[in-house]
């Protein structure tokens, strides 16, 4: 049993997908869902343990060996993933059912579980397998689960997004599918470990560079990299609130996976980083997605976009940290994936609160929201806080390790533009604290009331997870400068 | 010369590739968008199917007198790929009549153009009141 659990991870959704169906009543099926995120959960947390204390687990799908079968491959970057996937999704599906009553109709609430199952397992399965073709056939069950949740939103608009996004997203799949196609090739392996063997030998051909450049595009497309983010926006202010709070949590944070998995331990540092311009084109992308997202976001008028906008400026300070391709700088973005994955899992499930409320996240209607849900408020303020990068919270964690890295690499002005990428996150959270706060409210309409116990329960476990994680750091350090030592093969 | 007629698949997986990126591009109807999307999807599956080829090899089904086959998994590969490709087009086309139901139009530029309005009425509103 516990030798099967790389792959349970994976299997438990997928068969419990289909299952849904037998249930049918929402409610049943909700606390089903609940179930077996929880079961992925503990199964990761299981998983980091073993990685954490005997190193990498290696499973064999159905008795054949790598690299003729499918290895399922688990070590402390990708149990460190699940961990955060997994565990998020748990802590959103605690509000799902009372968000999606009032935002889904009662028909379609059941195959929403199915989706979601679906979207899980396809993350789920990126992250632990050790094969490059099933990453691709993985990616495609969440994205195609991700469209079809997006496009269950009330508004229209959700509709068209869902659109642009399964262009966008279908896209850069079948980059990737290239990508791998050309690898394949070039080595005549699909097996992760098996590649970066082989791939060493041929790095110094054409076709391998056209492999790499394809795949990290695909890639890039997905993880919503400025200037490949116009899907993202839209999608995620139009989705169902839900739906929205477990993606900004965890889809984005595959993308970046891939993008490690494939150029630290598949491609290695010394092809992508000195044999292309790896550094310089990554540093300046991730840079000026911070500014420009940062500056779009102050613009904003849905209280959503806002933090989609915000959501993009904070790739890119993963982008910066990956740009390094040091040591420290992998730790920071490792550091940041966990870390965001807390602060925009803790906004949108408050936003989700909020839509609950007053069927709106228009920044106009936030007025005096601080009186009267003030709980709901001060999880915004605290997420926001976090967000900035103010101590004491996990934004601060991670924006010093980032900050440190940079330094270390003597990268003194970029270490000087994200800390100045930060005062940007305070125009836009400063602009909704004020109108929640110190704008008076419309006069004429009926007092809102504080948010239900569903909603604030899992906020505020994000919350908490927020500060906590922001003081005690001792877990989450380990773990990611763990992985990123494993990346590089050596100590720091 | 050989560069031109010795890889001729690569040539066709190319052309194919960006005709179908042309369209997806430079096409504003909906349902256009999704078969450029098609011939862009199988683009790749027509490369992966030449890549598994091998010059003189048969079909991989083991006979005597044979020794050089073909290799098959890049074909078993693009089974899954073409159906997750179907898959797309499905859904893309399921979005394309929810659109047609929401909005009454499935070309882009009015759908955009509906969409701005939406946004720009509502920057408005708080100024009234």
């Amino acid at each position: 049993m516990l030798a099967h659990l790389p792959i349970l991870q994976v299997i438990v959704p997928l068969m419990a997908a289909p299952a849904c169906l037998i249930l049918s009543r929402p409610k049943l099926v909700w606390l089903f869902t609940l179930l077996v995120s929880t079961i992925t959960f503990f199964i990761s947390i299981f998983l980091l343990q073993q990685v954490m204390s005997t190193g990498t687990v290696s499973y064999e799908l159905g008795g054949w060996s790598p690299p003729w079968g499918i290895e399922y491959r688990i070590d402390k970057l990708n149990a460190f993933i699940a961990l955060i996937i997994s565990g998020v999704s748990t802590v959103v599906l605690l509000a799902a059912q009372t968000s999606i009553e009032k935002e889904i109709p009662e028909n379609k609430q059941t195959l929403f579980y199915i989706l979601y199952l679906l979207s899980l397992t396809g993350m789920l399965g990126i992250v632990t397998t050790g094969d490059a073709f099933n990453v691709f056939v993985f990616l495609e069950i969440s994205s195609l689960s991700a469209y079809s949740l997006i496009a269950l939103g009330k508004d229209r608009r959700a509709l068209w997004a869902s659109f642009q996004y399964l262009i966008m997203g279908t896209i850069g799949a079948t980059f990737i599918l290239i990508g791998i196609g050309l690898m394949y090739q070039m080595t005549g392996t699909l097996n992760m470990v098996d590649l970066a063997a082989r791939l060493p030998e041929v790095a110094e051909t054409r076709t391998v560079t056209t492999a790499y450049v394809f795949f990290i595009i695909g890639v890039c497309l997905k993880l919503a990299l400025f200037p490949l983010h116009f899907w993202l926006p839209n999608a995620y202010t139009y989705a169902p609130s839900i739906v929205t709070t477990f993606f900004a949590a965890t889809s984005t944070k595959v993308a970046a996976y891939l993008l490690i998995r494939f150029t630290f331990s598949i491609f290695g540092v010394s092809f992508s980083f000195t044999t292309l311009p790896m550094e310089t084109l990554f540093l300046a992308l991730g840079l000026l997605g911070i500014f420009v997202a940062s500056t779009v976001a102050i613009y904003q008028q849905n209280v959503k976009h806002v933090f989609a906008y915000s959501s993009v400026a904070q790739i890119g300070y993963m982008i910066v940290g990956f740009s390094m391709s040091t040591h420290a700088g992998l730790s920071a973005m490792l550091l940041h994936m966990f870390n965001h994955a807390l602060m925009k899992g803790a906004l949108f499930l408050a936003l989700g609160a909020v839509m609950y409320r007053i069927g709106s996240t228009r920044i106009d209607d936030f007025r005096g929201l601080g009186r009267q849900m003030p709980l709901t408020m001060a999880a915004i303020v605290i997420g926001g806080l976090s967000l900035i990068g103010v101590p004491l919270t996990v934004g601060f964690v991670s924006k010093w390790y980032l900050v440190t890295a940079a330094i270390d690499k003597g990268w003194w002005p970029v270490a000087g533009l994200v800390l100045l990428g930060s005062l940007l996150a305070v125009v836009y959270v400063w602009r909704i604290v004020e109108t929640a706060y110190f704008k008076t409210p419309i006069t004429g309409k009926d007092p809102v009331k504080e948010a239900p116990m569903a909603f604030l329960l899992p906020v505020w476990m994000l919350v908490l997870a927020n500060v906590y994680f922001g003081i005690d750091t001792r877990m989450t350090v380990e773990v990611a400068t763990g992985a990123a030592q494993s990346l590089f093969g050596v100590a720091p | 010369m050989t560069m031109i007629l010795g890889l001729y698949n690569y040539w066709i997986v190319i052309v194919l590739m960006m005709i179908g990126f042309y369209i997806i591009i430079a096409h504003g109807h909906l349902i256009k968008k999704i078969v450029g999307l098609n011939i862009f999807q199988i683009s790749v599956f027509i490369f992966y199917i030449s890549l598994g080829k091998v010059d003189g090899g048969t079909a991989p089904i083991w006979q005597e007198g044979i020794i050089l086959y073909s290799n098959p998994l890049p074909h078993v590969l693009i089974l899954t790929a073409i159906v997750v490709g179907i898959a797309t087009t499905a859904l893309g086309l399921a979005l394309t009549v929810r659109i047609k139901e929401a909005y009454g139009s499935v070309n882009e530029d009015e759908i955009q153009a509906m969409d701005n309005q939406v946004m720009a009425s509502q920057e408005k509103e708080p100024q009234q009141c």
